[in-house]
């Protein structure tokens, strides 16, 4: 095996120094890709001095699935259900993100109550995409009860995503143009029952980690990063606020209604583990006052509003209306077989996803499939920042980087 | 119409301003440069695409610090392409957080030709890089580490190239003799099936404003709105 292919394979071989005497390789350690911490499925592969980390490579690409390609062999509706499987945990976000590149191309209008109904189901993802990770970060770092909490909220959420779209993880709710269906009765006032108490999750949530001593001092000073940093490595959400930056794609570039909703951005102070910690927590909380502002729209001015763009080249007619009207039935079988057309052109949408900066170049040749579509995830560039993060830290930072940067590999393996 | 729901920081004339002055500073650079959808787009020289990079990321009225992302795509077979034998494009997203700005710059690339590599400029191009070599054989040149990133190691191929079939080259299976998993070339009981779906009904395409003064639907969905304004 020559090095090169070692070093490929992540293999431990005897290097030869420039006098040509053999010496010892650093310890070369393999993280996974079966490790509980490794949050899926990463290979990394770490050269340790002792017990502190020289070099960290991580292999990725297990759970490569080529959406990408897939995407352009599918119509754009049919492309929909693939963004629920990039970031696995945060899936309505990742369908925003679809649907905004699509409606830039159409250049769609869509009807208010829409806008409203996507942002609540953004920040319902928003706060169970962190409490995933507040549950993994803390089982990782050794605080198991958070866990159990966390994901006991985290259920109820995924009723809500149920009893809207039929499924509980991967929803496939929002479309080009608006929702699928609009909320069922009851809805909003179920998710505004669940608003109310979830502050107090978060205060217990709070208490058991923010004066901790062990958890304080596994994230104190870990992990930091510079604003130089965060800005030349391609970070963007909390991995950039927690250094201090104040850039929210929702504040700086609005999308949806975000411009009409009244909200803070949390931002940390030194970029180490533990601000970004506090940047989630402060971001949760956040994410319930804009639930609020959206469910008191949605049952006041909003009710009764369409929740799609009133277009039938967009949107489907209702199941009623193609068993009574001939162009209904027509749109309806065109939509559902070849789908509809999106102008050549080729732009780029984002959002802040809970992770970061989520977004989609696209470009259309004309026609119902899509030329290319590029998925920029969030994680991808914080992944790759694991050697700046962990170099000079302990084996056992590692798995508290890993945590820090929220790493999902759908998301990053695409 | 109503409003659209998405760009609404975006400043028209800034785009253009700062569309005259990097065309002003680095005119030698620059192929190419338009404004669309209000998304500036400037095609560059391929030699010249450090230099030009650098520009944005320094100059104070750029401040173009991140390299939001950065792919390929392939335009195979596409005429105006097949003249100047530049089949591939690399595309660099940037964004200027001080000016709350995006810009995306594109380079033309030719089937045997390479990119310089710019990791020297942001770090964050090093995996976007590899990618991009690993998914169209796009070698960049200078990059530190050019090895494929998302594939298996040892694939054959760049999946992303519009000449790669969809279902790939080879599958995996576990081998009972040899007690591991193993490749074998894709053997499919049932051709990939593609509809042809796409109608020559011209009717399909750019009518999306059309249609909506042209509602004919029944149900209380779709005529709220006509209701509301009546």
């Amino acid at each position: 095996m020559s090095q090169s292919e070692a070093l490929q394979r992540g293999v431990n071989v005897e290097t030869v120094n420039a006098a040509g005497e053999a010496v010892d390789a650093p310890f070369t350690l393999n993280f996974g890709p079966q490790h509980p911490a490794a949050h899926g499925v990463l290979r990394l592969v770490l050269e340790l001095d002792g017990e502190v980390v020289t070099r960290a490579d991580p292999h990725i690409g297990l759970l490569h699935r080529g959406t990408e390609k897939l995407i352009e062999n599918k119509t754009y509706v049919q492309a929909l259900p693939y963004f629920d499987r990039f970031d696995y945990v945060s899936m309505m976000c990742q369908e925003h993100v679809w649907c905004l590149s699509v409606e830039r191309l159409m250049e769609v209008a869509v009807p208010k109550r829409a806008q409203y109904i996507r942002v609540l189901f953004s920040e319902l993802t928003r706060i169970q995409n962190h409490l995933l990770w507040l549950g993994a970060h803390g089982l990782d770092v050794g605080a198991m009860a958070v866990f159990l909490y966390a994901f006991t909220e985290r259920e109820k959420l995924f009723d809500f995503a149920e009893a809207v779209s039929g499924a509980r993880m991967h929803s496939n709710y929002f479309r080009p143009g608006g929702v699928s269906r609009d909320l069922p009765d009851g809805m909003t006032q179920q998710i505004c029952a669940w608003n109310e108490q979830f502050p107090q999750q978060i205060d217990m949530y709070e208490d058991l980690l923010s004066n901790n001593r062990i958890w304080k001092q596994r994230l104190v000073d870990i992990c930091v990063v510079t604003p130089e940093q965060a800005l030349d490595w391609g970070f963007s959400g909390p991995m950039l606020r927690g250094s201090g930056m104040a850039w929210d794609l929702r504040k700086s570039q609005p999308y949806e209604c975000y411009d009409e909703l009244e909200f803070d951005v949390p931002v940390g102070q030194n970029g180490d583990s533990f601000d970004r910690y506090l940047v989630r927590i402060n971001e949760m909380r956040e994410s319930v006052k804009i639930i609020r502002q959206c469910l008191d729209k949605l049952e006041g001015e909003l009710a009764g509003q369409p929740c799609k763009a009133q277009n039938f080249k967009v949107s489907p007619p209702t199941r009623d209306d193609m068993k009574t009207s001939m162009e209904a039935l027509i749109h309806h079988f065109k939509y559902f077989t070849e789908g509809f057309h999106v102008p050549a052109g080729e732009t780029y949408a984002a959002v802040e996803s809970p992770k970061g900066e989520m977004g989609v170049y696209l470009v259309s040749e004309g026609g119902s499939k899509p030329y290319r579509c590029k998925v920029r995830s969030p994680g991808y560039p914080h992944l790759q920042g694991m050697d700046m993060l962990t170099r000079g830290h302990l084996m056992a930072d590692v798995v508290t980087a890993m945590g820090t940067i929220d790493v999902v590999f759908g998301d990053i393996d695409r | 119409m109503t409003e659209l729901h998405y760009d609404k920081h975006v400043q028209t004339a800034a785009l253009e301003q700062l569309s005259t002055y990097i065309q002003s500073c680095c005119n030698d650079f620059i192929l190419e440069s338009k404004i669309e959808r209000n998304e500036l787009t400037i095609t560059a020289r391929r030699a010249e695409i450090i230099k030009f990079l650098r520009f944005l990321r320094d100059d104070k009225q750029c401040q173009f610090k991140q390299l939001i992302d950065l792919c390929g795509v392939d335009w195979l077979g596409k005429e105006e392409r097949v003249q100047d034998n530049k089949r591939f494009d690399v595309v660099y997203h940037l964004l200027s957080i001080s000016r709350n700005q995006r810009l995306r710059v594109k380079v033309r690339v030719g089937e045997n030709q390479s990119v310089d590599s710019c990791v020297g400029v942001f770090s964050a191009a090093n995996w976007y890089e590899r990618e991009c070599y690993d998914m169209y054989g796009i070698p960049f040149d200078g990059h530190p580490d050019l090895r494929r990133l998302l594939t298996d190691y040892d694939f054959d191929g760049f999946p992303l190239r519009k000449d790669f079939p969809l279902e790939g080259k080879v599958e995996v299976y576990y081998d009972e003799t040899e007690k591991r998993v193993a490749y074998k070339p894709v053997d499919l009981p049932q051709e990939f099936r593609r509809f042809d779906q796409q109608s020559p009904w011209q009717a399909m395409t750019g009518n999306a404003h059309l249609a909506e003064a042209d509602n004919t639907f029944s149900s209380d969905e779709f005529t709220a709105q006509e209701k509301e304004a009546s």
